[in-house]
């Protein structure tokens, strides 16, 4: 019977509605029951022409729709857009927004990674932490909405400074919230971080090498965790980071190998003590003062292009802009991490189970709208 | 005592038997139905619970009706059968499901020891074997479907309850061995009412089978962290992808309904079924109360497993299975063995051993409760409280808060007086 049993590749089509893809992505995966062969990302069916938008809109403008680029982390976006139109400008931003900047982008970043975190839980059957998390992730909301008047997509970050000044009690608020928050990030670890089943799904799998990280442009949390010290906050240090002191947490192989999803997955879970460590900090030193530098309301810079590149939640995410004396971009191009993760996805999900793909997206922290702009 | 009196009336004795056996499976299907639907809604509001949400709260009391709107919304749902589907078997498939589960309860025990459907003297076979029955439901489910997902989701659950079926019966095994029969009401009817003569308790080995049945268990009813065949985050739905309306309600109602199976099985033959003490003898009602008590209380400990931990893959289930539970399996079950020959002329010794599993077993009990008292503590540091909201109106001099110094000074004088 053995020889006439005819066994075929099964081709099934994974989104762009599955529950696990984080948004509209679509896997064309080939298994044979349920080993994976091939899986071939199909993306861009999130593609909303935003860098084009850009061309239409005033420099000013464009910010709101940074905010769309990466809606986990639209601080962090509007601060790198505005900071590459600034270096382009040469506006002086006042040192009482650059603190605001640091603390909202930190606060941001734990938000994000949150959500990177109780999402990989999720994709691996633990609901309860997920939802626990976005309670955490709630009160981050309260804090921004407090600065900002808005809860996801924020807006807040103006060319040359802060669109507002916080509130007088935020900074109280805060340390209140990372005297909380600190518990309960350690129970959340102690409820999936450290559960044996979890690092069981985790550990050994999709190991990425130093080399094989750099050679797919990883950045971010990605690429250290594959062991490569590198994050901008550090190695071409901006706004006051300089004058933080925070480590910068890389994968040690702490249940496996260098570089699997575990480790992708627990820098993050570091990365969010050491952005707590900022934020003290941060709040200890924010000076008073302005929070809006000298920029004129209609800016039309000399021609020239700008790079910007800034350590987002999701890595190196850098702002090209070239002008030509318009009051809105020539061209803009943004550099995003989950784009150059996600092509690393046909070769780490090569011989793995279907439950491990889902494993491996969600440790790659890939978000759809920041995938294709 | 009913067919006796029907047959007296001149009805014919099969048939007064018929209507018997009738009358009882109405009242356990019913059972069923208003079990799977109520226990539903306390799953869905202990998960509530367990993470900082409200659970449904809207229909009915409290949300206590919700399972009806969902039952009414169910059945009024179109009932869509996919193209290229097999029909017969997609029809069939919930239907044989929610029949392997019902005639399950067949054999359960209802709180006294005699208080069985059918005490059948191979109870405890029966129950493996028409438990399995699931297995084809959804094996027929996932192939009739006409989708990928469907299909690896019934892989993936004859896999698994293939697999798992070894080691719950092996875990039964030790209390089989105790009872020396294999009818349930004999099991209970061998243990006593209180902890140190339950079979969970008797020895290590009773414990370890204890806990291979359950953990088995878990992964025959389909429950995190064993639920590979409906992993929605990875296979959407799994077998039940296709199904709609009342077939699906159908897997629901079976999945809830083998909580109960679980849990009664669980409390009959480990931990002293429905035994009270000689002083609750004659209370009416008591037997079943504790009866039900214990169930639900291992029903909780089912949620609480599905609620908190992540799921298994495919394979590292298998290897579980195979390569832990099955061994522990049989080390249980020749411990028991050797256990019993070791004790055999002694009731001292015994009794000495099951009453240190009971205080062993306090206190890991003990040591839980502080742990999860600490995890209450740190839930219940404040975020966002008054004092952050007036501390800065109060150092610019925006508000004077008056109120709180007045209080604090009535209370310094009346503990003076």
């Amino acid at each position: 019977m053995g020889k006439s049993l005819k066994t075929e590749i099964m081709t099934i089509n994974m989104g762009p509605q599955h529950p696990s893809t984080h948004g509209v992505i679509r896997f064309i995966i080939k298994t044979d029951g349920e080993i994976i062969h091939e899986c071939i990302p199909d993306v861009g069916y999130l593609h909303r022409s935003i860098e084009k938008i850009a061309e239409a809109v005033s420099w000013q403008g464009f910010v709101p729709y940074t905010d769309r680029v990466d809606y986990l982390a639209a601080m962090n976006a509007n601060w790198a857009y505005c900071t590459a139109v600034e270096k382009m400008i040469g506006a002086e931003v006042p040192r009482r927004a650059e603190f605001i900047r640091v603390i909202v982008g930190e606060l941001n970043r734990i938000s994000s990674h949150l959500i990177a975190i109780g999402a990989t839980a999720m994709d691996l059957g633990a609901f309860t932490p997920f939802i626990q998390l976005l309670r955490e992730r709630e009160y981050i909301n309260d804090l921004l909405e407090m600065a900002c008047g808005a809860r996801l997509t924020y807006n807040y970050i103006s060319i040359g400074g802060v669109n507002w000044d916080v509130p007088p009690n935020w900074t109280e608020k805060i340390g209140e919230f990372l005297d909380h928050f600190e518990l309960a990030m350690e129970q959340m670890n102690r409820l999936i971080s450290y559960n044996r089943i979890f690092i069981n799904r985790m550990a050994n799998l999709a190991t990425v090498s130093a080399e094989t990280a750099i050679d797919y442009c990883f950045v971010g949390p990605n690429l250290r965790a594959s062991g490569v010290k590198y994050d901008l906050r550090k190695d071409i240090p901006y706004s006051v980071y300089p004058e933080l002191d925070f480590e910068i947490p890389v994968g040690e192989g702490r249940e496996g190998a260098v570089g699997d999803c575990y480790d992708r997955y627990y820098v993050r879970a570091m990365e969010i003590r050491e952005s707590i460590k900022i934020l003290r900090q941060a709040l200890k030193m924010m000076p008073e003062g302005e929070f809006q530098g000298k920029v004129k309301n209609n800016i039309k810079p000399e021609a020239g292009v700008a790079y910007v590149r800034h350590e987002t939640p999701r890595g190196d995410t850098g702002y090209l802009i070239q002008a030509d004396q318009k009051t809105s971009p020539y061209r803009l191009k943004i550099r995003t991490g989950s784009f150059t993760a996600m092509a690393a996805i046909p070769e780490l999900a090569q011989g793995v189970f279907i439950a491990d793909l889902v494993a491996i997206i969600g440790s790659l922290d890939v978000v759809a709208p920041e995938l294709d702009r | 005592m009913l067919i006796e009196s029907m047959t007296s009336l001149g009805v014919p004795e099969l048939v007064a038997q018929l209507i018997y056996a009738g009358l009882v499976a109405f009242m356990c299907i019913n059972f069923v139905a208003v079990y799977a639907g109520l226990i539903s809604v306390v799953e869905r509001r202990v998960a509530a619970k367990m993470q900082s949400r409200v659970g449904p709260n809207r229909v009915g009391p409290n949300g206590w009706l919700q399972w009806l709107a969902d039952g009414v919304k169910l059945i009024l749902k179109e009932d869509l059968i996919p193209a290229g589907a097999d029909r017969l078997l997609f029809k069939a498939a919930p239907m044989i499901m929610a029949v392997g589960v019902a005639a399950s309860f067949a054999v359960l025990p209802w709180g006294p020891a005699h208080a069985i459907a059918a005490d059948l003297n191979v109870g405890i076979l029966y129950l493996i074997s028409i438990s399995a029955l699931v297995v084809i439901g959804i094996l027929m489910a996932g192939w009739a479907s006409n989708n990928k997902w469907s299909l690896l989701g019934g892989m993936r659950a004859a896999a698994q309850i293939v697999t798992y079926e070894v080691p719950v019966a092996m875990g039964l095994l030790p209390a089989i061995m105790i009872a020396g029969s294999l009818a349930v009401s004999d099991l209970v009817n061998a243990q006593g009412w209180a902890p140190w003569d339950w079979v969970a308790f008797d020895n290590p080995f009773a414990m370890l089978g204890f806990l291979l049945f359950l953990t088995g268990s878990v992964a025959e009813s389909n429950r995190t962290p064993f639920d590979l065949t409906e992993a929605e985050s990875e296979l959407v739905a799994g077998y039940s992808t296709e199904y709609s309306g009342f077939r699906f309600a159908m897997f629901t109602l079976g999945e809830f309904a083998n909580t109960w199976v679980v849990g009664a099985i669980s409390a009959a033959i480990f931990l002293g079924g429905g035994l009270v003490p000689p002083i609750l003898a004659n209370v009416p009602g008591a037997a079943v109360g504790v009866f039900i008590l214990k169930t639900l209380f291992m029903v909780f400990v089912l949620m609480w497993f599905r609620w908190t931990l992540p799921r298994f893959r495919i394979d590292q289930m298998m290897d579980f299975s195979w390569k832990y539970m099955l061994p522990l399996a049989l080390l249980a079950f020749f411990g028991q063995s050797i256990y019993f020959l070791a004790t055999w002329d002694s009731l001292v010794a015994q009794s000495v051993v099951s009453h240190l599993m009971v205080l062993i077993f306090l206190g890991v009990f003990f040591v839980f409760i502080n742990r999860v008292l600490i995890n209450y503590r740190h839930q219940a540091t404040v975020v966002n409280s008054y004092k952050t909201e007036t501390d800065y109106l109060v150092k610019t001099g925006k508000i004077v808060l008056a109120a709180p110094k007045e209080a604090a000074a009535d209370s310094s004088e009346q503990e003076e007086g």
